[in-house]
């Protein structure tokens, strides 16, 4: 019974074509707009995820100076090489500690010339920020112990400086040192943000200290922490270490800071979050519009087939039947129009992913609820006519004009 | 055995108190399986008022219509719908077919309530339409179909489920003389050969003289009741 109602259904879609589609518009755009939102919600989450988690495994960035608001008239101490072997000797929780000093400079090689950023480290930058070389070398132990002219070059140095020529072997000039390419590192891409992470060249802090900067200052110190469990831990350590390095005494706020990007990245997917699910309940509502459609047209369509109704009557439909025709019509539209607007949808949210730069997620359950909401909005929105065509009286429907 | 429909002092009372009309004011009357009856009299006499009782339509205000020795005051309108289901067939002036539906659907449409399967409705369908000759039309809309075959096709969809009483209301009323000729002599020979019982309301004297009982209508009574013997 019940299929053979959807049968009729279709086949009354069918006949009035281009209302049904009219009808059916509300629904589409409505399940359309949610699908694509929370798709596209979802990448961006997943995108400002990605690029944290390639910033770094776990990773937590100690700084010199105060986090406070405002500016600061004092000056706090530059952080040293001891701090670096301090915190890798006595912070149990962390499985790399890489000094990181850096600064600008104009990058030449042979004819060419390019604004990058240099930095001083060790090996274990690597680790931390979780860089892959693509070719070459990390340092040898005695590049880094001797602070010997070579370096890493990030992708976008090596594009600006040699193009497609390999980079190993080549001599870059910066500021005044002169220093050989071991290596090149993998490529990373453009940050949320539009920075570009490949535009960055490596050296030994050594020969950052002797040759570029003319101090043993350590500008920052990146870690990574064993586990994500283990980062309050970590901290706490960390704090408390370098209080007392540092002779801060007690009651006094640190005079350094210690950055989690865990904390950014809850940040950044609690932002997403908020704005997806703000666009999602736009455009649920947009479904609701499109239900009041349905019923509207359902409401003149009852009226306007009183007739036919007089007649199902008269040859022995129960209003039981009557009720669930038109409301299995309205819940058909509904889920005809939910169909066709997650196609658009996830079409949609994948032709503007692409355009945008942010990966297409395919969520099953979204695509799911849409389809399921867009038939309960059928059921809500069609029970209304349905009752109306139900509670006719079959001689008046029968005489009605 | 007990008569196909019996009422038994009906009343049929619309409004109340000063605007009270009485459209039935006492009604007795007996038809008998296989009769052939046409029901007459002026508009307002209340004939049609008598029509949808018999057919199931309508419930007496007073008074007891007993088909098939059932009291139909006693059903819910949902028992009604099957009765009407069960053992009515129903044509009409207006004809009464779904528009943008072919004849085939149309004639299939009651068996559909009685959950028969798509192929079964199909064979019963065309095979009523056979009956009432219309081969040959069975995908036509009505749109497609003359006025006469457009009753042919609603007498197919009264029959299609073997009723015990088909009631046809003024069904020549839109059809000019030859066509009102045949539909008659339709009519006819399916009380004839079938033994369907037929009550028909008309107003004009030549499509009554098919029957085989007049029964007269004036101000809500049976003014005259009479066989016609053939």
């Amino acid at each position: 019974m019940l299929l053979t109602t959807v049968l009729m259904a279709l086949r009354e879609i069918r006949r009035n074509t281009l209302r049904s589609i009219l009808t059916m518009l509300g629904i589409v755009i409505g399940v359309a707009a949610v699908i694509a939102l929370v798709t596209l919600g979802q990448g961006a989450t997943q995108k400002v995820t990605n690029e944290v988690a390639s910033m770094g495994v776990n990773m937590l960035t100690i700084m010199p100076g105060a986090q406070r608001r405002g500016p600061s008239n004092v000056t706090a101490a530059p952080l040293t090489l001891e701090d670096v072997k301090a915190l890798s000797r006595d912070v149990t929780a962390l499985s790399a500690v890489a000094p990181t000093s850096s600064r600008s400079v104009l990058a030449v090689a042979a004819n060419r010339s390019w604004n990058t950023s240099v930095m001083g480290t060790t090996n274990e930058y690597f680790t931390v920020r979780n860089t892959q070389i693509d070719t070459g070398r990390i340092f040898a132990d005695v590049e880094i112990s001797g602070g010997q002219p070579v370096c890493v070059v990030g992708a976008s140095v090596r594009r600006e400086l040699f193009g497609a020529d390999s980079p190993l072997g080549q001599t870059i000039r910066l500021g005044k040192v002169s220093c050989l390419v071991i290596g090149l590192t993998r490529a990373k891409g453009q940050s949320t943000f539009g920075m570009d992470m490949d535009d960055y060249v490596l050296m030994p802090l050594a020969t950052f200290q002797r040759r570029l900067a003319g101090n043993r200052d350590v500008g920052a110190i990146a870690v990574s922490v064993v586990d994500e469990s283990q980062t309050n831990r970590a901290k706490a350590q960390i704090s408390s270490l370098l209080r007392e390095r540092r002779r801060v005494a007690d009651g006094q706020l640190d005079d350094f800071t210690v950055h989690d990007t865990r904390e950014m990245l809850q940040t950044l997917q609690t932002v997403t979050g908020v704005l997806t699910a703000l666009l999602g309940a736009v455009a649920a509502v947009s479904l609701i519009v499109g239900g009041i459609g349905i019923m509207n047209i359902m409401l003149v369509s009852v009226t306007e087939r009183t007739r036919e109704i007089g007649i199902r009557l008269a040859i022995g439909a129960r209003t039981y039947e009557v009720m669930l025709q038109f409301l299995v019509e309205a819940v058909v539209l509904c889920v005809l129009g939910g169909i066709l607007g997650m196609i658009l949808g996830l079409g949609g949210s994948y032709l503007a992913g692409q355009s945008i730069g942010v990966p297409f997620v395919f969520l099953p359950e979204v695509v799911v609820i849409a389809v399921l909401f867009s038939g309960v909005v059928g059921i809500a929105f069609g029970f209304l006519p349905a009752r109306k065509a139900a509670r006719l009286n079959p001689i008046e429907a029968l005489r009605h004009e | 055995m007990s008569a196909l429909m019996e009422l038994r002092g009906v009343f049929k009372i619309y409004g109340r108190g000063e605007s009270e009309v009485r459209a039935l004011d006492g009604v007795d009357m007996t038809i008998e399986a296989g009769e052939f009856v046409a029901v007459m009299g002026p508009s307002g006499s209340g004939k049609s008022t008598c029509m949808n009782l018999l057919g199931c339509l309508d419930r007496p205000t007073h008074g007891a219509y007993l088909f098939r020795g059932v009291d139909v005051n006693a059903l819910t309108l949902d028992q009604l719908a099957l009765l009407r289901r069960h053992y009515l067939g129903f044509v009409f002036q207006g004809f009464n077919l779904l528009a943008r539906t072919t004849a085939l659907e149309n004639v299939e449409l009651p068996l559909v309530y009685r959950g028969l399967r798509a192929r079964e409705r199909r064979e019963l369908a065309m095979k009523a339409l056979r009956d009432v000759g219309l081969n040959g039309r069975e995908h036509h809309t009505p749109a497609e179909l003359s006025g006469g075959q457009q009753q042919r096709v609603a007498i197919a969809r009264a029959i299609v489920t073997e009723p015990s009483l088909l009631v046809a209301d003024e069904p020549t009323g839109n059809l000019d003389t030859a066509r009102t000729a045949e539909i008659m002599e339709l009519l006819v020979e399916l009380n004839r050969a079938r033994g369907i019982t037929i009550v028909l309301v008309t107003h004009e004297p030549d499509v009554a003289a098919y029957s085989s009982r007049q029964i007269t209508f004036r101000d809500g009574r049976v003014e005259r009741d009479e066989r016609v013997e053939a």
